[in-house]
C-alpha cells in the first residue's frame, strides 16, 4: 500500500518544498512531515511528500551485512547470520 | 538507483535463498510449516513481481494479508463516491481506485458516463483543482493505511492556507495495528510470523508490533520493499522460529525509527480520530479506521455533502474476504481466472494494485510451486 | 495574424477563411509534389508489384511532450507500420480535426514538425483534409495519417514462422514514451523526465533485407508496450518468450519515474522501437547492423522464443521467474 522510494533533496525551495531526484530526474516533494531534510538526504517519497529521511549510515550498514553474506559464501564459510 | 539497485543484488539474492534452503530442512526436520504473513500489499506486490515465492522451500509458505487498502475497502464506499459524482463533483483519486467494483458499478463507468473523475499521483493536486474549478466541490478519496494517511490529511491544512473551501475528503483511512490482532484473534487463521511493512511502519514504528510478538508469540520482522529486503526478513523470521523465539527485528532501520515519524503521527492526531471501520472479509473492527474530527466537519465530503457511506452489496461468490484474511489462495477461488479476471473483476482483490488475486494473475505462473504447500 | 490566434470554426467551414487555413498552415509545408494545386486526390505512380496500405490515428494528451508532439507520432507511427510490414514507405495522407480554439503557434509547431519528420523519413504528404470541430468537442487536435509503401520482396513475415530457439530484438530503451507522456500530464511536475523515443524505423528494416526469411516477424511496440506485442506472437502457441530483467535496456529517467509511479516499463508505449524475431544465427549480426545505425545504437537481445504455453516469462534479478502480462485498464500512476 506504500509505493515509496528514496530520492536525493537536490533544492530547497522558498516555499519549504524540496526537489529530489533519481537518476537524474527531479520532482518537487512535500517536506513537512519530516525532520533533518536538507540539501544531500535521502528521503522516502510517497504520493509527493517525503515520509521520512533515510538513514544513509544504516543503509550502507545493511549493505556491508549483504556483502558479508556473499563473502562468507564465496569462501566457504556458509554461517548464518 | 542508489540505495535501490543495491537491494536488488543477484549475488546476495543467490546466497539467501540458500540460506533460507537450509533454515527450511531444520524445520521441516522437526516437522515444521512456516505461514509467514506478509501483511502489505506492497510486499504481496514485490513478491511477485521477484518470483519469490518459487524460490522458497516448500515448507516456507508466504501468505498475503489484509494489507491493500483498497481491497478492504466495502463497496458502500465506491457507491457513494459515485452518488458524489452524479451530484456534480469532481472526484479526485488515486489511480487505484478506478476499476475497484461498487455495488454495481465502478468509477471507470462513472467517468464513461459523464461523471468527472481526476487521477491524481499526488493529493496536492486536488487542491489546485478545488481552485481551478471553484463552482464545484472536488472530493478526495481518501483511503489508505498509516502511509497514505498522513499525506492525504495534510490536504486539510493546505485547504484552510489556500482559502479553499470547495474541497473535501471522503475518508476510508485504515489503521494496521487492530487488524492484526483480528487476524492473529481469528482462530481459524493460522498465522506462525509476520513480515511486516516497510512504510506503515515508518510512520507507527517498529515499536508497534511488540505487543503481537508479546502476545502471540510471533515473531514480527520489519523488512522493507526491495527484494533483498524480503529475502533477508524470511531468513530472520526462519532463524527466530529455529531459536523458538518470538521477537520484534527492525531490518528496515534505514527508515524505521522505533518510535516511528512523530511529525507525522501528530498531523494524523490533529485532524483524525479513531473511528470504528467495517473491513471486507473482517467485518467491523472497533477503533480500526480515522475519521475526521468534528471540528473539521466542513472537510467531511459525507457530512457536507450529506452523501454517507452505507454497506455496500457484493457479488455474490466472492471471496476476496477469505482471500484477504489468508484462508484462501487466489488460485483456489473457483472464479480466479474464469469469472474473476482483471478485465472483468468480480472483488477488489482482483483489479487493486495490490490485490492478492491481481498480482497472482499478473506474475504467478500456473502450475509452479507457488510458496508451497497447497 | 496576431501572435495569439486561434482557429476558429469558420476555418473549417469550406470558404474564405479555410482556403487562407489552407494557404497559411499547409501549402508553405506541403505544397510541392501530389499537393501542387491542391488537387482532391493524389495521382500516383505505382510503387511495385505489391504495396503494403496502412491507417493510424492519433490522439495524445498533451499535444506536446518532451522529445516531440502529436505531429511526430503522426509521421513516426504510420512509416513504422508499413516498415514493420515489410514495405518501403513512400506515401502519407494527413488528415486533421483541430479543435475551435488551438492557437495558431501551436498547429504550426506540429505541421512543422510532420514536414521534418516526412522528410527525414523520405515520405511525402501528398494529400489531406482539415476539419474544425466546436470547443469541448476535440482536445486539441486529432491527426490521422495513412500511408502507402512498397512492399520489399525478401521478407516471409508471419507470427507462424517464429520457433524456439529464436531471438528477440530490439533497437533501443523501452517505454519512453509512455512514462514521457504520463509524466509531462498536469498533475506531475517532473524535472529532467523521460523523453519520448518517437522516431521512425524504417532504415531498421531496410539494414535486414538481406537476412531474408531469417526475419521471422516485426512489429512496433506501441500502446500496451513491449509485453502486448511479446504476448501477441506467442498466443495460442506451444511457445512462449523468455525475457532477462537484467538484459532489459532502460532509460534512467524512464527507470527512475516508473518505479515513482508504480508503472511496469514492459507495459509503457514506445513510439520508435521496432522488436524483430529471427533465428539465433542472424541475431548477432543483425545487431551489428543495427548499432551502426543511430537510431540502433541501443539494440539488444531482449530474449529467447521457448518451449511453453503461449507466455512470457521474466527470469528477475532474484533467479526467481514470473508471468509478464498484458497491460488491464489504462496505464494509471499508483501509490499502491
Amino acid at each position: 500500500m506504500c509505493l515509496a522510494i528514496p530520492m536525493k533533496i537536490v533544492e530547497i525551495r522558498d516555499d519549504g518544498k524540496g526537489v529530489a531526484e533519481l537518476e537524474g530526474s527531479r520532482h518537487v516533494v512535500d517536506l513537512s512531515l519530516v525532520t533533518g531534510a536538507r540539501l544531500g538526504v535521502y528521503v522516502i517519497v510517497h504520493a509527493g511528500y517525503a515520509i521520512e529521511t533515510l538513514d544513509q549510515v544504516e543503509a550502507d550498514a545493511t549493505l556491508a551485512l549483504f556483502a558479508e553474506i556473499v563473502q562468507s559464501a564465496t569462501s566457504g564459510t556458509e554461517g548464518r547470520l | 538507483m542508489n540505495y535501490i539497485d543495491g537491494f536488488r543484488d543477484p549475488d546476495v539474492a543467490a546466497q539467501f535463498v540458500r540460506l533460507i534452503a537450509e533454515q527450511g530442512r531444520e524445520l521441516a526436520a522437526n516437522g515444521r510449516h512456516m505461514h509467514i504473513m506478509e501483511v502489505c500489499g506492497s510486499h504481496t506486490m514485490a513478491i511477485g513481481r521477484y518470483g519469490i515465492r518459487q524460490l522458497l522451500p516448500a515448507n516456507v509458505e508466504l501468505i498475503s494479508g489484509p494489507g491493500c487498502p483498497v481491497c478492504v475497502t466495502d463497496p458502500g464506499y465506491i457507491d457513494a463516491a459515485i452518488a458524489l459524482a452524479g451530484q456534480g463533483a469532481i472526484l479526485a483519486t488515486f489511480g487505484d481506485m478506478i476499476r475497484v467494483p461498487g455495488s454495481d458499478s465502478d468509477l471507470t463507468e462513472c467517468r464513461s458516463a459523464g461523471g468527472s473523475v481526476e487521477v491524481c499521483y499526488s493529493p496536492s493536486a486536488a487542491v489546485d483543482l478545488a481552485r481551478n474549478h471553484p463552482d464545484r466541490e472536488v472530493v478526495f478519496l481518501a483511503i489508505g493505511f498509516e502511509t497514505t494517511i498522513a499525506p492525504v490529511v495534510s490536504l486539510v491544512g493546505e485547504a484552510q492556507s489556500a482559502g479553499v473551501s470547495n474541497l473535501s475528503l471522503l475518508t476510508a483511512f485504515k489503521l494496521v495495528p487492530p487488524a492484526l490482532r483480528a487476524l492473529l484473534t481469528d482462530k481459524e487463521i493460522k498465522i506462525d510470523a509476520f513480515l511486516c511493512p516497510a512504510h506503515v511502519s515508518a510512520i507507527i514504528g517498529s515499536k508497534a508490533y511488540e505487543p503481537f510478538a508479546a502476545e502471540f508469540h510471533v515473531p514480527c520482522v520489519v523488512a522493507g520493499f526491495e527484494p533483498l529486503d524480503i529475502l533477508y526478513g524470511v531468513h530472520g523470521i526462519l532463524g527466530q522460529a529455529l531459536k523458538n523465539e518470538a521477537s520484534v527485528e527492525n531490518q528496515y532501520a534505514r527508515v524505521v525509527r522505533s518510535e516511528g515519524n512523530p511529525v507525522a503521527q501528530a498531523r494524523i492526531a490533529k485532524y483524525l480520530e479513531p473511528v470504528d471501520a467495517s473491513w471486507r472479509g473482517l467485518g467491523v473492527i472497533p477503533a480500526s479506521g480515522l475519521g475526521l474530527r468534528p471540528e473539521f466537519a466542513a472537510y467531511d465530503a459525507e457530512k457536507k455533502l450529506g452523501v454517507p457511506v452505507r454497506p455496500g452489496r457484493l457479488h455474490p461468490g466472492c471471496l476476496c474476504g477469505e482471500v484477504i484474511k489468508g484462508k484462501l489462495r487466489p488460485t483456489s477461488c473457483p472464479l480466479f481466472g474464469k469469472a474473476c479476471n482483471p478485465d472483468h473483476p468480480v472483488g477488489p482483490c482482483m483489479v487493486s494494485a495490490e490485490g492478492t488475486c491481481a498480482a497472482y494473475f499478473k506474475y504467478g505462473l500456473p502450475g509452479e510451486r507457488q510458496g508451497g504447500g497447497k | 495574424m496576431s501572435a495569439d490566434a486561434v482557429v476558429q470554426l469558420a476555418h473549417g467551414g469550406g470558404g474564405r477563411l479555410t482556403r487562407e487555413l489552407i494557404e497559411r498552415e499547409i501549402v508553405p509545408r506541403f505544397g510541392s509534389g501530389p499537393l501542387r494545386g491542391l488537387p482532391d486526390g493524389a495521382t500516383l505512380p505505382s510503387p511495385g508489384d505489391r504495396l503494403v496500405f496502412t491507417t493510424d490515428s492519433f490522439a495524445v494528451q498533451p499535444l506536446e511532450f518532451p522529445g516531440g508532439n502529436i505531429g511526430h507520432l503522426a509521421v513516426h507511427g504510420t512509416v513504422n507500420d508499413l516498415s514493420v510490414c515489410g514495405g518501403d514507405p513512400k506515401w502519407l495522407s494527413l488528415a486533421l480535426i483541430i479543435e475551435e480554439g488551438l492557437p495558431f503557434s501551436v498547429l504550426g509547431r506540429i505541421l512543422d514538425s510532420v514536414r521534418a519528420a516526412a522528410d527525414a523519413c523520405g515520405v511525402t504528404v501528398a494529400t489531406g483534409d482539415t476539419k474544425v470541430v466546436a470547443r469541448g468537442q476535440g482536445d486539441g487536435l486529432y491527426v490521422n495519417t495513412a500511408g502507402i509503401g512498397s512492399a520489399f520482396p525478401e521478407f516471409v513475415l508471419g507470427t507462424e514462422r517464429i520457433c524456439e530457439g529464436d531471438c528477440v530484438l530490439v533497437n533501443g530503451t523501452l517505454g519512453d514514451h509512455g512514462m514521457a507522456v504520463m509524466s509531462a500530464r498536469q498533475n506531475m511536475d517532473f524535472i529532467n523526465g523521460p523523453v519520448s523515443d518517437t522516431g521512425s524505423v524504417h532504415r531498421l528494416v531496410g539494414a535486414v533485407r538481406a537476412f531474408g526469411a531469417a526475419v521471422r516477424f516485426m512489429r512496433d511496440p506501441t500502446r500496451g508496450g513491449v509485453a502486448t506485442v511479446l504476448n501477441e506472437m506467442v498466443e495460442g502457441r506451444e511457445l512462449g518468450i523468455l525475457l532477462k530483467e537484467r538484459d532489459l535496456p532502460l532509460a534512467p529517467a524512464t527507470r527512475a519515474v516508473a518505479e515513482m509511479l508504480g508503472i511496469d516499463p514492459l507495459h509503457a508505449a514506445s513510439e520508435g522501437r521496432l522488436l524483430l524475431i529471427c533465428d539465433r544465427d542472424s541475431s548477432s549480426a543483425i545487431l551489428k547492423r543495427w548499432r551502426a545505425l543511430p537510431e540502433g545504437a541501443g539494440a539488444v537481445c531482449l530474449g529467447t522464443v521457448t518451449r511453453d504455453k503461449g507466455r512470457v516469462v521474466m527470469e528477475t534479478v532474484t533467479g526467481g521467474r514470473r508471468l509478464v502480462d498484458v497491460p488491464r485498464g489504462e496505464l494509471l500512476p499508483r501509490i499502491c
